[in-house]
């Protein structure tokens, strides 16, 4: 115990020594653990908000098909499919997205039950609330499919608890969203469905297949697992620009910690001549490895997480955020996965201490005398 | 230790040498004999200088004694027990109790002061780091380097530097001291202080072993014997004391 100590205590002292090298060696990598520790916060933490969004997100959705495509559904087949057993209520959805050219803008329209009679009011998002232009009356111009326009008053605006969603959303009246879409009465975006027993998803969705065969349904399942996709796309795609910086520093890290200097070769063979052994150079490059990649670690993924928590993720929030042009402001909630957190850690510091060791390994078994001989 | 010091008393042969060779690039065509046939006995508390001119083999002569480096053939044996071959650990655990270095550039660790220097060599041996650093404030002291402790050693003079080399090498209490044409780069003042330190280490009991061309040294009153060599052989082995 107090060898280790005796030569951790060494080792720190020979670190400042070289202070150029390994705090240069440092910097990058606090920088590389920062850049990959940032996306990694970044898009579990996203990933964890939508699921939670998520979590009240109907157990199942129908939609119409026409060619393939998503199309509206004619109301009535929600009586059918009410008559379904297992079914406990169907509901047909208003939804849609609208195009603000002004700020070149999507917002999302919902028809939600609150808003359902309010006609000539609308609830918007906080990040619409930024970007709406106005009147004093706050009234705001709406262009309908037909070119002509529909002005609705800003009634309140929504304070969620997960800005994600919610940033880019307007709730509308029916009568409203039907006016600005042209959408008839008989007509819907989609049908949500509540299911009494969740075992029998699968089974009322093929059920509806077989009455309607024009139609598909989506479970919640299959959404989470798009979100996430979608996410770990973003998440990879920012992986795939850092990559190279990540290469860069494996060069760097592999030049720097198996090239030894003459110097420390000529500092091994002096502290084998006095009476170190092998072993005991060996513990010493593998306090030092240990030292520099632990503490640029930690370093890394404090920073990554103040980054991410703190300052909203603003070195790469364009690029990670939001499925529309609108980018909505929001601070995400802190949540970290330790798998993650683990195999940031297996990738970076196992190497790299790996990559101190063995070049010492060769030179700590050099014999003693060559120091007397050099 | 203790054990040790009786079996010096007893034996007064510190280190044998039987027909030792030491052959470098063995079988390649820039094969080099560097030590042919040397038999040597060395004596316990004595000062003994291996003398000749460079290339003679008084390094490496001197690294076989140090139980630095092995001999392609022959036997060494200290202190009555056979350590040819035994294996690198026990062979470093011998080289750190029973030897202490001093080296042809003092080969101090720069960039730590000359306290930590002093140190090292005892930290593999997992001292408690207070009582160490006690120890090695006492050998500064005795060198008169105790307000050099916290420098760093590229900032003392040559004799600081010497003086720091010497301390480490006592660190751990050895039997034998070993250096290697230590005044090769000490002026004649420095020189013959380093002498006077070597004959209070031998008033000590401790074993001196110096391989050296320099005269203040292998004429010094403080030598007891001189090996004269060339060509890696022994051509004067001098009068055992």
């Amino acid at each position: 115990m107090e060898k280790q100590k005796n030569i951790l205590d060494f080792t720190l002292a020979s670190l400042l020594r070289r202070k150029g090298k390994n705090m240069a060696l440092m910097v990058i990598y606090t920088f590389v653990i920062f850049l990959v520790g940032s996306v990694m916060f970044f898009t579990s933490a996203i990933k964890q908000e939508a699921s939670l969004v998520l979590k009240d997100a109907p157990e199942m959705m129908v939609q119409k098909l026409v060619a393939g495509r998503h199309d509206l559904i004619p109301v009535r087949y929600a009586d059918t499919i009410k008559q379904i057993k297992g079914v406990q209520s169907v509901k047909p959805r208003l939804w849609g997205y609208y195009y603000d050219p002004t700020n070149g803008a999507n917002y999302t329209m919902v028809v939600d039950d609150a808003n359902r009679d309010n006609t000539g009011n609308i609830t918007i998002g906080s990040a619409v609330a930024r970007s709406l232009p106005n009147d004093d009356n706050g009234l705001v111009p709406f262009k309908a499919y037909d070119g002509s326009y529909l002005f609705l008053k800003i009634k309140g605006v929504l304070s969620s608890k997960s800005e994600l969603v919610s940033a880019d959303l307007i709730l509308i009246s029916e009568d409203d969203f039907r006016k600005l879409f042209s959408i008839p009465k008989e007509y819907a975006t989609d049908l949500v469905l509540k299911i009494r027993n969740p075992k029998e998803l699968t089974t009322i969705a093929g059920k509806i297949g077989q009455f309607f065969p024009d139609t598909r349904s989506i479970l919640r399942d299959e959404i989470l697992r798009t979100y996430d996709t979608v996410f770990a796309w973003r998440g990879g795609m920012i992986i795939v620009v850092l990559s190279s910086a990540v290469f860069a520093f494996i060069i760097l890290a592999w030049d720097k910690a198996t090239g030894l200097s003459a110097e420390e070769k000529k500092e091994m063979g002096i502290l084998k001549a006095i009476g170190w052994e092998t072993s005991d150079v060996l513990l010493m490059k593998f306090w030092e490895g240990s030292a520099i990649s632990l503490s640029s670690f930690l370093l890394g993924v404090l920073l990554a997480y103040g980054h991410i928590f703190f300052t909203s993720s603003i070195l790469f929030e364009p690029a990670l955020k939001g499925w529309s042009v609108l980018y909505p402001a929001f601070k995400l909630t802190p949540f970290i996965d330790a798998y993650q957190i683990a195999t940031l850690f297996f990738l970076t510091v196992i190497p790299y201490t790996t990559a101190t060791i063995v070049p010492s390994w060769r030179a700590a078994t050099i014999d003693p005398d060559s120091v007397m001989r050099s | 230790m203790g054990g040790m010091c009786a079996a010096i008393r007893e034996t007064k042969r510190m280190i044998e040498l039987n027909n030792i060779r030491k052959v470098f690039n063995a079988g390649k065509p820039n094969e080099f004999v560097a030590i042919d046939e040397v038999n040597l006995i060395i004596d316990a508390q004595k000062a003994t200088v291996l003398k000749g001119p460079s290339g003679s083999g008084k390094t490496t002569l001197l690294s076989i004694l140090g139980c630095m480096a092995r001999p392609t053939a022959g036997r060494i044996t200290l202190l009555d027990r056979e350590i040819t071959s035994l294996p690198e650990r026990f062979l470093t655990e011998i080289r750190r109790k029973t030897f202490g270095f001093i080296f042809q550039q003092f080969n101090l660790i720069k960039g730590i002061t000359a306290l930590e220097n002093v140190m090292i060599p005892a930290y593999p041996s997992g001292e408690q780091h207070s009582a160490l650093k006690k120890r090695a404030m006492v050998l500064l002291g005795l060198f008169n380097l105790s307000h050099k402790a916290s420098s760093k050693v590229e900032w003392l003079s040559g004799g600081e530097a010497q003086r720091v080399a010497i301390a480490r090498a006592l660190v751990n209490n050895p039997s034998v001291i070993v250096a290697d044409e230590p005044t090769a780069h000490l002026d004649t003042k420095l020189s013959r202080e380093y002498m006077e330190i070597m004959m209070s280490l031998k008033a000590e009991g401790k074993t001196i072993l110096i391989a050296s061309h320099d005269p203040i040294v292998y004429d010094s009153d403080v030598i007891d014997r001189v090996v004269g060599m060339r060509d890696g052989k022994i051509v004067d082995s001098g009068r055992r004391p």
